[in-house]
């Protein structure tokens, strides 16, 4: 057999002939220096080659030495915490080994081997295991209780299990299986682009709380569900994602910051370790894996984050824990892919994306949801993924928005003119929508009230009327209008300005758990209630309007969550300042 | 000593096909020599066994396919880096444009860099003062940012460019401070504007320009801004020096990027730019940044010109997803006779959090800062209402945000070329502006702060 060689080098694409035996979306090593590429196509013997590091100085030639193994990514104790690139290099070691700038060619564990870990065996000798069971528990972090189960498709009995100290590549274990004795390592390897497996897919009905109001109670996501984020530039995307990336009510998560901006990376490196997780006081750092392949990294690595970023989420959904990955953002991942197929000179499909753009954001999100894990303790588990689109101009007629709205159950639509007023979150609450609203009643009547939902839908009718009603007044004049349309309209404004409005930046403001949102709307509309009823002349409406009361609502939102009790006082206060006007 | 080939099979625009060639690698410098002597340099843009497609930095002008050599030089395209960068003034292509002799080379550099890992970034923190309040009170830049100026012919862009080179410090502190300028395609005038502007200031001593003029070579803007930061990595991160990056003007660069693509005949994306475009500013503007345990800093300040004014055109469009916020020059206030006419709804800095409040400015900083722009925002609101409805038909409450934005542009944009204003300054005008406004109207301000500020 000829041994496989360059003949061609364009950018990220290198041609290699010699190829025969190859599958498709198997590693390769190209050159000498040994970059690694993963073949996107083969034609005969010819296999082209998409390399994840800048391929300057190789050419015709150069050697090419097939792995005969597909992208894949290594799976154990000791992820939580790391920083990856998009090929799981830890980007950490990295800098210790080259120093400030990532130079090519190093291949480096993605785990660290030589780290021992004390594995507490859950099954013994002579037990029956199936795939998915948990053979042993390993603490990770003070939150993650890192379970070791036996890989995908395996089953047999227990040879030997040890508890003790073990670094990730040693065997602790033995089963005996139709194959023969197999060796368990505490580590495990999964190709990136096949989704792992799962006993059966389940409906998503637990809200999965993020602490930001407008997502919460308009536009929830439930656990296990999908949504996505477009919008045009400095509207707020990232902001909203690293919101999530704080507060979100999941055990473990996973941020891909796939294309974007270094500084960004930086941020989240900074503050996580200083953030405290607000359900159980540790550092967010604890729960957190970051894929970092910046704009200036490589362009296919960018293209392989996002399934990189999903793989190790399911390993920890497989574990029975509620997993939620952001991905901030599809468009660059799209856009990999559409420099790629343009080097391969595929026919185009829309704006030059290739036609299968469609289906691949499809089989991504499609790797959320609730799931009965593998294994036989039929345990759950759930991954949320939560993409940001950056279409060009913010215009939602783009192939990649379009793509993920036909996917997504959410859709936080941003707005530019709400981001220049200032008013963020800049959810735009007439065009976005989500559909977990029916699945969710049960869960928001079961942990907070059954009246939130009335609470929500009212609101909502309220936001709506507002947007008419300021057309009319736009035409008429304000004055114009009846009394009770303008309460309506103060209303609206104290919704839009007290509730949905929240800043980022502030240190009680940032998060708000469901049950203070609950009181914070009702006592928003409990206002209004009121207010209707006693409202009968101009003179009134003046003077309700400008109730002391109302400056009280409008710091509600800076109630920290352990005095909660105070909203029963504006209640009360509420209740007696408008009862004068009877 | 290198293998000179006399195979050029064709030449379309800047790029040329060399044919029969061996060992050539991606991205390699070349050099051709034209039949009468002159040389030019390009790198290899795509290779297979026997044909290399070469992308010339320089123009054509002149080549022949039958007499021109080429030759593979086996290294990428590097700038000669010393401490004696500074104070001169180098062509588009790093030739010496000032009379003086070649830089003796400390160090060379790829001038096409390598990404900063993203885990040794330092977060930029550090409030820059320009002295002008649109920036500093409402979109302050911080050490490390990567701000770009989104201009359109006819505005002011490179006066309030020379106006930050000028007046930017950090507070309370004497710093290594170096202005590296990168020019593509900008016309004569305009350059000597700004030399004129570093020498009447001293500036030049301390500054490293890279000048490609509307009348050279289109393709050799590819190289400028390259040059520029590969200059600005090694003053700040060898030399430690803070380094202010000015790169003027980058719709020219992205012409020339169109330009090379067209001539490749690649699938274009939008409006004929290549599908590339993205990566390949994220290149360049990403190399801006801190780096950890490095004093030294590289802040980038890019300048462009929307056509029609058009936010959305994919130059602005990119460059906004990639760098740190945007000041947008407005021609509405250009109309009106206000200098700087920085639109101050629509810009935005997205580092201002970690930079600005108690010790770096002052604690009310962020409050007031979100608090002007509300109320901006909601003057320039009645402002429409009025017209269509008269400014009789406005609420009290209207008219008050009405007159609050009249003098919020008049006072607090409108600032003389050079004047500097503190940023203590331009907070105290700031709540000078919002005394205007009821005291419950303003909700973006903690009420301590009201308390300390309002009733002055």
């Amino acid at each position: 057999m000829k041994p496989s060689k360059i003949i061609k080098v364009s950018g990220p694409l290198v041609v290699a002939e010699g190829c025969a035996g190859a599958k498709m979306y198997d590693m390769v090593r190209v050159s000498e220096q040994k970059l690694i590429g993963e073949i996107i196509e083969l034609k005969k013997d010819l296999a082209f080659i998409q390399v994840y590091e800048e391929t300057a100085g190789i050419g015709p030639g150069e050697p090419v030495y097939l792995t005969q193994e597909p992208l894949s990514v290594e799976l154990g104790p000791g992820l939580i915490g790391s920083i990856y690139d998009g090929i799981q290099r830890p980007l950490e070691v990295i800098r210790s080994v080259v120093g400030d700038f990532i130079s090519r060619g190093i291949e480096m564990p993605a785990l660290d081997l030589k780290k021992k870990w004390h594995i507490r065996p859950q099954v013994k000798s002579g037990a029956r295991v199936v795939a998915g069971d948990i053979l042993g528990v390993v603490s990770e972090t003070p939150l993650i209780e890192h379970k070791i189960m036996v890989p995908p498709e395996m089953a047999g009995e227990i040879v030997e299990i040890n508890e003790g100290e073990f670094s990730i590549r040693e065997v602790f274990a033995r089963i005996r299986t139709e194959e023969g004795i197999k060796e368990i390592t505490l580590s495990q390897r999964w190709p990136v682009r096949k989704p792992r497996r799962v006993k059966e897919k389940s409906k998503p009905d637990e809200l999965l709380s993020t602490g930001q109001r407008v997502i919460d109670t308009f536009f929830p996501v439930a656990k296990g569900g999908s949504a996505c984020i477009p919008g045009p530039f400095g509207s707020g995307k990232t902001v909203v994602l690293h919101e999530f990336a704080k507060w979100a009510d999941a055990q473990v998560i996973v941020y891909v910051a796939c294309g974007e901006r270094g500084n960004e990376v930086a941020d989240l490196l900074l503050s996580f370790p200083e953030l405290k997780d607000p359900r159980s006081g540790r550092p967010l750092l604890e729960r957190t894996i970051i894929i970092a392949n910046t704009s200036n990294m490589p362009v296919a690595a960018r293209e392989a984050s996002i399934y990189t970023g999903v793989t190790i989420a399911e390993y920890f959904r497989d574990m029975g824990y509620s997993v939620a990955l952001m991905a901030d953002s599809t468009s660059r991942w799209a856009e990999a892919l559409r420099e790629m197929s343009g080097r391969l000179e595929e026919m185009p499909g829309e704006e030059g994306y290739p036609a299968y753009l469609s289906s691949r954001v499809a089989e991504f999100y499609e790797r959320a949801g609730k799931v009965v894990c593998l294994g036989s303790d039929t345990r759950t588990g759930a991954l949320s993924i939560m993409g940001a689109v950056s279409p060009p101009g913010g215009d939602l007629s783009d192939p990649v928005v379009q793509a993920t709205l036909r996917v997504v159950k959410v859709f936080w639509g941003l707005d530019e003119k709400l981001a220049s007023a200032r008013h963020f979150p800049a959810i735009n609450w007439l065009i976005s929508y989500s559909l977990y609203h029916e699945n969710l009643e049960d869960f928001l009547k079961n942990n907070i009230s059954a009246d939130f939902i009335d609470l929500r839908k009212e609101a909502m009718r309220l936001l709506e009327e507002e947007a008419s009603l300021l057309e009319i007044a736009r035409l008429i004049g304000i004055e114009s209008l009846s009394l009770e349309d303008r309460l309506v309209l103060e209303v609206a404004k104290s919704i839009r300005e007290d509730f949905l409005h929240q800043n980022a930046f502030h240190e009680i403001d940032t998060h708000t758990s469901l049950l203070k949102q609950f009181y914070m709307l009702k006592i928003i509309l409990e206002f209004y209630h009121l207010a209707r009823e006693r409202i009968k002349t101009e003179e009134d409406f003046e003077k309700i309007i400008k109730l002391p009361i109302r400056e009280k609502i409008s710091r509600m939102r800076y109630i920290p969550e352990d005095r909660l009790e105070e909203f029963k006082k504006i209640e009360e206060e509420l209740k007696n300042s408008l009862a004068e006007y009877v | 000593m290198f293998k000179e080939y006399l195979t050029i099979s064709s030449v379309s625009g800047p790029l040329v096909v060399v044919e029969k060639t061996e060992n050539v690698k991606y991205a390699e410098l070349v050099e051709v020599e034209f039949s009468d002597g002159a040389i030019r340099r390009g790198r290899v843009l795509e290779v297979s066994e026997d044909k290399a497609l070469v992308q010339m930095f320089e123009a054509t002008l002149g080549l022949d396919v039958v007499g021109a050599k080429v030759r593979f030089l086996g290294r990428t395209q590097e700038l000669a880096v010393s401490p004696d960068l500074l104070g001169r003034v180098f062509d588009g292509a790093g030739r010496p444009r000032d009379g003086g002799p070649q830089i003796i080379a400390a160090k060379r550099m790829d001038i096409n860099g390598a990404p900063i890992n993203p885990s040794v970034r330092d977060y930029p923190s550090e409030f820059i003062q320009t002295g002008i309040s649109t920036i500093d009170g409402m979109n302050p830049l911080v050490r490390g940012q990567k701000l770009p100026i989104f201009s359109a012919s006819g505005l002011p862009h490179a006066r309030l460019t020379a106006q930050i080179a000028r007046q930017a410090k950090v507070l309370g502190k004497e710093e290594q401070f170096a202005v590296v300028f990168g020019a593509m395609g900008i016309t004569f005038e305009e350059a000597d504007f700004f030399m004129r502007d570093f020498q009447h200031t001293g500036a030049i001593e301390r500054s490293v320009l890279f000048i490609n003029l509307a009348n050279e070579p289109a393709i050799e803007r590819i190289s400028t801004p390259r040059l520029s930061l590969t200059c600005a990595e090694y003053l700040a991160f060898d030399l430690d020096m803070h380094v202010l990056v000015i790169l003027i003007d980058m719709t020219f660069y992205c012409e020339s990027l169109r330009e090379i693509s067209a001539a490749r005949k690649e699938i274009p994306g939008r409006r004929g730019y290549p599908g590339y475009l993205y990566t390949d500013l994220a290149t360049l503007y990403e190399r801006a940044g801190r780096i950890k345990n490095k004093k030294g800093s590289i802040t980038l300040l890019p300048v462009l010109t929307m056509p029609e004014d058009d936010k959305t055109h994919p130059i602005p469009d990119l460059t906004g997803y990639i760098t740190e916020g945007q000041i947008i020059l407005s021609r509405e206030l250009q109309r009106k006779g206000i200098y700087p006419p920085v639109d101050v709804l629509p810009s935005l800095s997205r580092l201002k959090d970690k930079g600005i409040g108690h010790d770096k400015t002052r604690e009310d900083h962020i409050d007031v800062l979100n608090q002007l722009f509300a109320c901006y925002a909601r003057g320039k609101e009645a402002r429409e209402l009025a017209v269509i409805l008269g400014e009789a038909a406005l609420s009290d409450l209207d008219k008050l945000y009405l007159k609050f934005a009249d003098i919020f542009e008049d006072k607090f944009v409108r600032q003389e070329e050079s004047q500097e204003r503190s940023i203590i300054q331009t907070l105290e005008m700031g709540w000078e502006l919002l005394r205007l406004i009821p005291r419950e109207e303003l909700k973006r301000i903690r009420p301590e702060y009201l308390e300390r500020y309002y009733a002055k």
